[in-house]
């Protein structure tokens, strides 16, 4: 078995409680774009598990896939780690797809490393670019060190090479109505992981609008000397009617929630106005707001690389200047300007 | 109860810069840390082991000097450490990373529970914790920020991005913790000095019996074609000058212009 | 390096400097401004650092001068309050190690490491070098015990501390061979803690007048043997003014670090600062005196450890830092121009602080005294 006899490109079809998940889409459209780099002869398959979800073939089909696998089974119903690394190991077995894409969600990184050590192939996380290079080989571009590095990651011979994507990293394509394509209906055998189970769902109470929802965002970093400044940060961003966000290494702390991070590891957003706070402007942070509006940026550094990225820029220490900034603006709402 | 928790030794920058002439990383002058995640998966299993008793190890693999966060880990309060190190095991990907951990795993035996930080934070692949459970045969849980004992059964809190989920998981299995779930405490002076004298194993691949085939850079799918830096972006930046308070004026000016106020 | 670290005394150094770059250096304007910080304190108990200079027999730490000196070298690099305050915790808990019963030992020793807070009390208001002039009293009872009237004044801890070891004089006839040590519990009846000393530095540490009316206490209160305490206490206070060096060694490395960063960011006529040599030549100074500084401090407390008598050595090691770390952080303070006048740049808080260091656990004076004595007595 060689990696020759691996063809075809398959796009992991996440879904929850019957809503395909939107990363799919954006998946299925660079499918598209890698199946012509490298000579338009792989198939574009979505793969589907759940209980009854063959309903969700239209939608697929509309995004640009060219062949479903619906795998169902009772068993499927809500997602487990154990039994879905199960069915889709067994599915990549059986049809043997040459590249094998999953969204990087929370479901995608739990249960893709399983079926690529089931598979003993290799697992690209998070790639930020996925091409064919000058040899027909399908290249991988993934971020280190928060994005100051980035690497160029191939799966030589293992297949299916497989990899995982961040949501709005690639865009979908415009969906086609009524598009239509090959369904494989896979009555797949898998039991139940007795050893696991969710006994209990909350949903999440979040202070704020998602940061992705928000149109004005100060967000801090990790210059950032005390959490207590947080709160000053916090009043800015009420006084310009907007939330309050952060760089990663505040939210690896635990002194803002994972969902207030901005990056690619994080969210990325697209404000009208955001200001960085004591943030240095590490690649991935980049990657999450650069098509901000406007950027503003406060660092006590003048060789940071925020400057790169702003489009207005104050080299100062945000302990001075923000409170500062506050007073002034309050100063000017009272009518005292 | 015995625990196992497995901590990465990862720099403590992310200003990571690679040499022009060589393309290769420049760690020079680069401190090493346990990654702050790990650090979490020790708090937390320490916590576990005051409440319900037992054991801690603490695993790592990596050059000699990843010994370093075995210390730590050591200082912090787990009972013996285990380094993985070897030329062998070298260059590996995150599957031939797994691989020789799940095999400490199986040497040692008799675990209860496998704690990962959630990922580590120069590579973030958030793969290695996964793949030892699936070698291992093991059920996985991750993201969890709390977690209990209810005799052969942990129950855990996993923070989705809309929900929290409680999954109750039969041990032996392995989870994956985020920084919400707790503190690291500092290894007390008292414990620095104990912990030096705890038990402390260094293997190497055969030790573990690893199939050399599966190890270091012949055990890895993946490879890593080259290395560079990104492409700067370019923005023209007005700067604003001054005193604070001529800058925090200009400021509110622009802020003014945009109409933000 | 002319001491060599243990693996074990590296990983101390680090985790303290850890502690004191999190915890505590966030911590020193607000001591500064309000005084001692319990919610610190606490972190410092949780921590395990109260009970480093104990055995382990009594749930401490078994450390070494080396040991003790390495913490407050690095906990002084982030607030001088928060160093001294344990130095002077030590240093009390040190003479009951030293000179207690092993009743005494079991007793209080384990509550040193667990928290409770010691002080040592010998200076007065009108005694601070001339240790025979204390007027403080204590005067045996007709059941054995003693009865400790006086007072004392400018201990740090007071007010906060939960054990005083009190020198008082037992016998005025015999001078300095006179005075006693006494362990006195805060709820001592006849206990007075009076105001909070308005200090001009180090003003997170608690210090105030205490004073004694007719205190009765029990026999076994006497610490060591009667006429003894002058000697005890100037062997701890070689101990203290160790860590009093270290100390000042930290101290002025963070005004150092705090003028270094503004020298590199501040630009004048053009470029930084610290392109000006007359500037940048005063950080050649600064380093290398703080060398100096560090290392006589270890050398003392390697000294100390290895059971040699150290007085003289412990003296010059704090002559040399309180002198140069004044200086040190008014060189600082200058660096910073206008700025260094300002509370909000933290520099006139460590000049403030450094300048006590020249005047408690033993002025300048009396170390010169010392220092000269030892000199000239040599054949």
């Amino acid at each position: 078995m060689s990696k020759e006899d691996y063809t075809g490109i398959w796009v992991y079809a996440e879904q929850e409680k019957g809503v395909l998940s939107k990363t799919v889409f954006e998946l299925l459209a660079k499918s598209a774009d890698l199946k012509k780099k490298l000579g338009g002869r792989d198939e574009i398959t979505a793969v589907v598990l759940g209980k009854s979800v063959s309903g969700l073939c239209g939608e697929l089909f509309s995004y640009g896939a060219e062949k479903v696998i619906v795998a169902e089974n009772d068993n499927l119903a809500e997602y487990s780690p154990r039994p879905y690394a199960k069915v889709l190991t067994a599915l990549a077995e059986k049809y043997k797809p040459s590249i094998f894409l999953l969204p990087a969600s929370a479901q995608g990184r739990d249960v893709a490393p399983r079926v690529m050590c089931n598979l003993r192939t290799g697992l690209t996380a998070d790639a930020i670019d996925l091409d064919v290079d000058g040899e027909g080989v399908f290249v991988q571009t993934t971020p280190n060190f928060g994005g100051n590095i980035l690497s160029h990651i191939c799966i030589k011979e293992r297949r299916p090479q497989m990899v995982t994507v961040h949501p709005k990293v690639f865009s979908p394509n415009e969906p086609v109505p009524g598009a239509a394509g090959k369904v494989i209906t896979e009555k797949v055998e898998v039991e139940a992981d007795d050893c696991y189970t969710v006994t209990d769902v909350t949903p999440r109470v979040f202070e704020g609008k998602p940061i992705s929802d928000c149109d004005v965002l100060v967000a801090g970093g990790r210059g950032i000397k005390d959490e207590g400044d947080l709160r000053m940060l916090s009043e800015l961003a009420q006084l310009l009617g907007g939330e309050l966000a952060c760089a990663r290494p505040l939210a690896d702390c635990g002194w803002l929630p994972h969902e207030k991070q901005i990056g690619q590891s994080g969210t990325t957003v697209k404000p009208r106005f955001i200001l960085n706070t004591a943030i240095s402007g590490s690649v991935q942070y980049q990657a999450g707001m650069h098509d901000a509006n406007c950027i503003m940026s406060i660092n006590h550094t003048a060789g940071a690389p925020i400057w790169d990225v702003s489009h207005y820029g104050a080299v100062a220490d945000y302990t001075k200047l923000v409170p500062a900034l506050i007073a002034e603006i309050k100063r000017r709402k009272s009518g005292n300007g | 109860m015995k625990i196992l928790v497995f901590v990465k030794q990862v720099p403590d920058t992310d200003d990571v810069k690679l040499d022009p002439r060589t393309g290769n990383l420049m760690r020079d002058g680069v401190e090493s840390v346990i990654n702050p995640l790990d650090a979490n998966g020790v708090e937390a299993a320490l916590e576990l082991k005051e409440k319900y008793g037992g054991t801690v190890t603490a695993i790592s693999m990596g050059p000699p000097q990843a010994d370093d966060v075995l210390k730590k880990a050591l200082a912090m309060g787990c009972d013996e450490s285990v380094l993985l190190s070897d030329r062998a095991l070298g260059g590996a990907d995150t599957l031939a990373t797994g691989y020789p951990l799940a095999k400490a795993a199986e040497k040692i035996g008799g675990y209860d529970l496998l704690i990962c930080g959630r990922h580590a934070v120069d590579a973030e692949t958030a793969q290695t914790g996964p793949i030892i459970a699936a070698f291992l045969g093991i059920p996985q849980v991750t993201l969890v920020d709390s977690v209990s004992i209810d005799g052969e059964y942990a129950v855990c809190r996993r923070v989705l991005p809309d929900r929290f989920e409680t999954v109750r998981v039969k041990m032996p299995a392995l989870i994956t913790v985020c920084s919400e779930m707790n503190t690291p405490r500092y290894p007390t002076p008292i414990n620095i000095m104990k912990a030096l004298r705890k038990p402390r194993y260094v293997w190497n691949s055969r030790d573990i019996n690893c199939d050399p085939e599966m190890i270091g850079a012949a055990g890895s799918p993946s490879s890593n074609k080259e290395i560079f830096e990104p492409p700067k972006r370019n923005t023209d930046t007005r700067y604003f000058t001054g005193e604070i308070e001529e800058m925090a004026s200009a400021i509110a000016d622009t802020l003014e212009a945009e109409k933000l106020i | 390096m002319l001491i060599n670290l243990t693996e074990e005394q590296k990983m101390i150094r680090d985790m303290a400097r850890e502690f004191t770059k999190n915890e505590i250096e966030p911590r020193d304007k607000w001591m500064d401004e309000n005084g001692f910080d319990f919610d610190l304190y606490k972190k410092v108990v949780d921590a395990g650092f109260m009970g480093i200079n104990i055995p382990e027999e009594y749930g401490g730490g078994g450390g070494s001068a080396i040991d003790t000196t390495i913490i407050v070298h690095e906990f002084a690099k982030g607030s001088a309050s928060e160093a001294t305050f344990l130095d002077a915790h030590w240093m009390a808990a040190d003479l009951v190690l030293f000179h207690g019963t092993d009743d005494q030992k079991k007793k209080y020793l384990p509550q040193a490491c667990a928290g409770k807070i010691f002080a040592f009390g010998l200076t007065e208001a009108s005694a601070g070098s001339d240790a025979a002039g204390i007027k403080s009293t204590a005067v045996r009872s007709a059941d054995g015990g003693w009865v400790l009237n006086g007072g004392k004044a400018w201990i740090t801890n007071s007010g906060v501390a939960d054990y005083y070891i009190i020198l008082a004089m037992t016998d005025a006839s015999k001078g300095n061979h006179g005075i006693s040590a006494f362990i006195v519990p805060k709820d001592a009846e006849g206990l007075t803690v009076g105001k909070f000393e308005q200090k001009m530095g180090i003003r997170g540490t608690a210090t105030c007048e205490l004073a004694f009316d007719n205190i009765r206490l029990p026999a076994d209160a006497l610490l060591g043997k009667e006429g003894d305490g002058f000697m005890m206490a100037m062997a701890a206070l070689d101990g203290g003014r160790i860590s009093v060096a270290a100390i000042c060694a930290g101290v002025s490395e963070h005004a150092m670090t705090v003028a270094k960063d503004y020298a590199n960011s501040r630009i004048a006529f053009g470029k930084p600062i610290a392109a000006f040599q007359g500037l940048s030549f005063r950080f050649a100074e600064m380093a290398t005196d703080i060398k100096v500084m560090e290392m006589l401090a270890f050398d003392a407390a390697a000294m100390k450890d290895s059971g040699k008598r150290c007085t003289v050595d412990a003296a010059e090691a704090k002559l040399f830092a309180a002198n140069h770390s004044l200086q040190i952080c008014i060189d600082a303070q200058q660096v910073l121009g206008g700025n260094g006048y300002s509370k909000e740049y933290h520099v006139e808080r460590f000049v403030r602080d450094a300048r006590i260091f020249s005047v408690a656990e033993g002025t300048n004076e009396i170390l010169r005294m010392i220092i000269s004595g030892s000199v000239l007595a040599k054949k």
